[in-house]
């Protein structure tokens, strides 16, 4: 008896709904933009400047104590936050721990040294037992440079990208795979400013991880209908996505789940540092598969594709041909 | 029918037994350092050394550590090569001295050297012989160009200033120098396998592991520690004392309000040092004991016995550490320093001036140190992280593939085997993120028997034979694979040319994972499949 997740032939219409789907798609990308632009992203110090202390204390010390500290030594802009790791007991994570922010200093190229030295002096005095689990500073000159490095990889990427499926299928396949693409940033991005998660070097990262399988996902089912467009030269190109669609649906469903089940596990287990590292990459799966799917091929539909592959050789795996499919057949 | 050369077979499970082989010593990895630091430290180690010892380095957020980056103030040295002009320039213009009338130096820190001639006539002579000490330089950027440009201000002025091409030249030089320095004082300090890079143009990364404060190696690299001992003008107490063209007002380091018009040219400086050591004096005091080497130890002496009665100043980083009296001729050319030090004070000092003052000032723009106790926190949840990540993958295709999910799961197996291997022999730095990305890597490498399988379980609903849907199956599949597979790997490639640190760490892991597990999931699982389906020639399967 095997476990199934999808039906063995479905015939879904994922068409049928394109309206709305198009429409929850666009509100979500506009509602993204707006949140952006309104609520912002809490940058890191990746990205911001300033200084970090993570410490431990073997009781649990109020918020407020640290607050009162940090006002005696007058060091300006400074934020106290609490960590609770929910898997600290399983992963003999630190119980008791906090995170001291420091903002930087306007434009100052080196680190706050000094500042952040008189902080962890004072912690240790007033606060028994108190463990410096990290400290971090980062100067304005290096994070301007990190913001710079960041939005050039992402945009890098999906350049490179475009330029591969182009390549490989057609351009309406690139714009499709694309919109996928910034769709699925800009909800990232979007739902970073909404539950104002820290934003940093790490997160960019796990979007470029995020465009990766985007792609992955949509390139699948995009070959699906490459391959289908050779098949079946009579049937409408509505018809024909869906077919592809429901041939293909079974192996998105479960490479998304066996990926959201690897990444639930590390971000419950894998400790505070990359929670929001994970928290990215789950949502970016979620939101990938969708768009593969919502995004992707309604935008295919929409552009039509040229329908006339067969010139380059009959039937859809039978030798090795020219054009779109040039890894197709391999002697193995 | 389902063809698989033996050759291939052979190849595939040598490789799988390479990686097994390349893997297993990070299982053993306390067991595997120490028997690696022993054989480094020239003893037997007790890890057997017929089995590769090659382990994966574990990154500062996982060992512990600090990183720091800093940036090399190259423009500090600009200022010593014009001081070294002025005397050659005061030369040659007194040699045409009927000419250009008398000359001054006047004060300026804009790193070039400022003249004023007597007789404005003179001006254009006076270019003319300073432009004759110009040398050509010999770099690739700069064929054609000397190292000085001399340029008339006014109508008695003459700003002598180094060329753009030997200022790029000096800055690589400086930044070199200063990267020799670093690690030289990291070195002497006895801090175990440190990092030091160079980085863009003016920039050295420094990465220690084991510190528990990055203030440890700011203490050893903050201070450029240019010791000079100078001829001492005048004291005063007059911190706005006008010092004069060619001289420095200078802080006495111990007695606040207490200041020194020296000379800005040493005596003898730092570099003539061959030896310093902590010790006390004869008061029991933390000191410092030095050496000079024997041109240092002839001008020292020489100086002494012309100035036997007036002070000369210890001057370091622009503090006059003391300043006594010569009471008689010193030969030998060693000392001592004595001031108000600590012990660790005098410990540090020693370790800097052994291993030369810093050619210029190191700014600090970024810094990250991780505690011992957070990476260890880090590496046990990374561990829980991903042994019940790979349990649940592993559960989840058994169930949903049967038989064939168990070919998966060993391939996938076999694949991690695979990432610690080539991470491995690659040297590679494992990070908290790249523990993320082999996770992610577990989540995604089944993807390409998924898509193989269900590829199998559609050529079977047409009513093909077994054996035709499984070689079906891999056939239309493998471009869907690669296809999707190049695409992650392109994101993989990008982020490792523009990320730093941990995302690189993820960048590789991830680039790896990726390799891997298009290997495992063409070549493992097709080996497995096609040996069983050999064995047993079934008439129908199952996927």
């Amino acid at each position: 008896m095997r476990l199934k997740l999808i039906p063995d032939s479905t015939k879904f219409d994922f068409f049928k709904l394109q309206t709305l789907s198009f429409g929850i798609s666009t509100l979500a990308v506009i509602a993204s933009i707006v949140l952006f632009a309104m609520v912002g992203l809490n940058y890191g110090i990746d990205f911001r400047g300033g200084s970090v202390i993570m410490t431990e204390t073997p009781g649990p010390v109020a918020t407020q104590d640290y607050r009162d500290l940090l006002g005696e030594l007058e060091v300006g802009d400074a934020t106290v936050s609490q960590i609770s790791d929910p898997a600290a007991e399983l992963t003999g994570a630190a119980q008791n721990s906090a995170l001291i922010r420091i903002e930087q200093q306007d434009g100052e190229a080196a680190i706050q040294n000094e500042t952040v030295q008189m902080v962890v002096n004072a912690l240790q005095e007033r606060f028994e037992g108190l463990t410096i689990l990290s400290t971090e500073s980062v100067g304005a000159k290096v994070s301007g440079e990190l913001v710079q490095a960041g939005i050039l990889a992402v945009g890098l990427a999906v350049a490179a990208v475009l330029f591969y499926i182009w390549l490989r299928f057609e351009w309406q396949f690139a714009l499709g795979a694309v919109a996928a693409l910034v769709h699925d940033v800009i909800l990232t991005i979007g739902v970073f400013s909404l539950v104002g998660l820290e934003f940093n070097l790490a997160i960019i990262a796990a979007i470029l991880t995020i465009v990766g399988y985007s792609l992955n996902d949509t390139v699948v089912v995009f070959d699906r209908v490459r391959e289908n467009l050779r098949r079946y030269k009579q049937m409408t190109l509505r018809d024909l996505l869906n077919l592809s669609l429901n041939e293909t649906l079974s192996r998105t469903v479960m490479t998304s789940v066996t990926t959201l089940i690897a990444l639930i596990a590390l971000y419950v287990l894998g400790g505070e540092t990359i929670r929001g590292f994970t928290f990215a990459m789950i949502w970016g799966v979620v939101v990938g598969t969708y768009s593969s799917v919502f995004v992707a091929s309604p935008i295919l539909l929409r552009l039509d594709v040229k329908r006339d592959w067969s010139k380059d050789g009959e039937g859809p795996t039978k030798g090795p041909r020219k054009g779109g499919t040039k890894f197709a057949h391999i002697d193995a | 029918m389902l063809g698989y050369p033996l050759w291939k077979k052979i190849c595939v499970v040598l490789v799988c037994l390479a990686a097994l082989i390349f893997s297993a010593p990070n299982l053993f990895y306390a067991q595997v350092e120490e028997s690696n630091d022993a054989v480094a430290a020239g003893q037997q180690g007790d890890w057997p050394s017929y089995l590769p010892s090659d382990l994966i380095n574990l990154g500062l957020d996982l060992r512990g550590g600090a990183h720091l980056l800093v940036e090399v103030q190259v423009a500090d040295v600009y200022q010593d090569r014009m001081d070294s002009v002025w005397p050659e320039a005061l030369r040659v213009l007194r040699e045409q001295r009927d000419v250009v009338g008398t000359v001054r130096q006047l004060d300026t820190d804009q790193g070039e050297l400022l003249m004023r001639i007597g007789e404005p006539a003179g001006l254009d002579t006076a270019i003319a012989a300073i432009r004759e000490l110009a040398q050509p330089i010999t770099t690739l950027t700069g064929i054609g160009s000397t190292d000085i440009e001399v340029s008339a201000e006014g109508t008695d002025l003459i700003r002598v200033r180094l060329s753009e091409a030997e200022k790029s030249a000096t800055d690589d030089r400086t930044v070199a120098q200063s990267v020799e320095i670093v690690r030289r004082r990291i070195d002497e300090s006895g801090t175990r396998e440190p990092t030091i890079q160079r980085q863009g143009s003016d920039r050295i990364l420094i990465q220690v592991p084991g510190v528990g404060s990055s203030q440890e190696v700011l203490d050893l690299i903050g201070t450029t520690a240019k010791l000079g001992f100078h001829h001492v003008i005048n004291q005063t107490t007059d911190e706005n004392a006008r010092a004069g063209a060619g001289n420095l007002l200078l802080p006495d380091v111990s007695q606040p309000g207490v200041y020194y018009i020296v000379e800005r040219r040493a005596i003898v400086s730092g570099d003539q040092l061959v030896d310093a050591q902590a010790t006390f004096d004869q008061n029991n005091n933390p000191s410092v004991s030095f050496r000079f080497n024997a041109q240092g130890a002839r001008i020292f002496g020489d100086h002494t016995a012309e100035n036997i009665g007036n002070p000369f100043a210890i001057v370091l980083d622009n503090e006059v550490i003391s300043a006594p009296r010569i009471q008689s001729y010193i030969p030998g050319g060693s000392g001592i320093i004595t001031g108000q030090f600590t012990t660790q004070e005098t410990t540090n000092l020693s370790i800097l001036l052994r291993a030369g003052a810093l050619p210029a000032e190191l700014v600090v723009l970024e810094q990250r140190t991780i505690g011992p106790e957070l990476g260890a926190d880090s590496i046990e949840a990374g561990r829980i992280a991903t042994a019940v990540a790979f349990v649940a993958v592993l559960v989840f295709m058994a169930l949903s593939y049967g038989l064939f999910g168990l070919f998966a799961n060993v391939a996938l197996i076999l694949n991690v085997a695979m990432i610690f291997a080539i991470l491995s022999i690659l040297g590679a730095t494992l990070t908290l993120p790249g523990i993320a990305g082999i996770v992610l890597t577990v989540g995604m490498a089944v993807d390409a028997n998924v898509l193989i399988f269900e590829r199998i379980r559609e050529e079977l609903k047409a009513a093909k034979g077994p054996a035709r849907a499984i070689q079906l199956g891999y056939d239309k599949a493998f471009t869907a694979i690669i296809d999707a597979n190049i695409t992650t790997f392109i994101a993989a490639i990008i982020l490792f040319a523009i990320g730093s640190g941990p995302v690189r760490g993820f960048a590789v892991t991830l680039g790896v994972g990726i390799i891997t597990s298009v290997f495992a999931a063409l070549l493992i699982t097709r080996l497995l499949i096609v040996t069983w389906f050999a064995m047993r020639r079934p008439k129908e399967i199952e996927v």
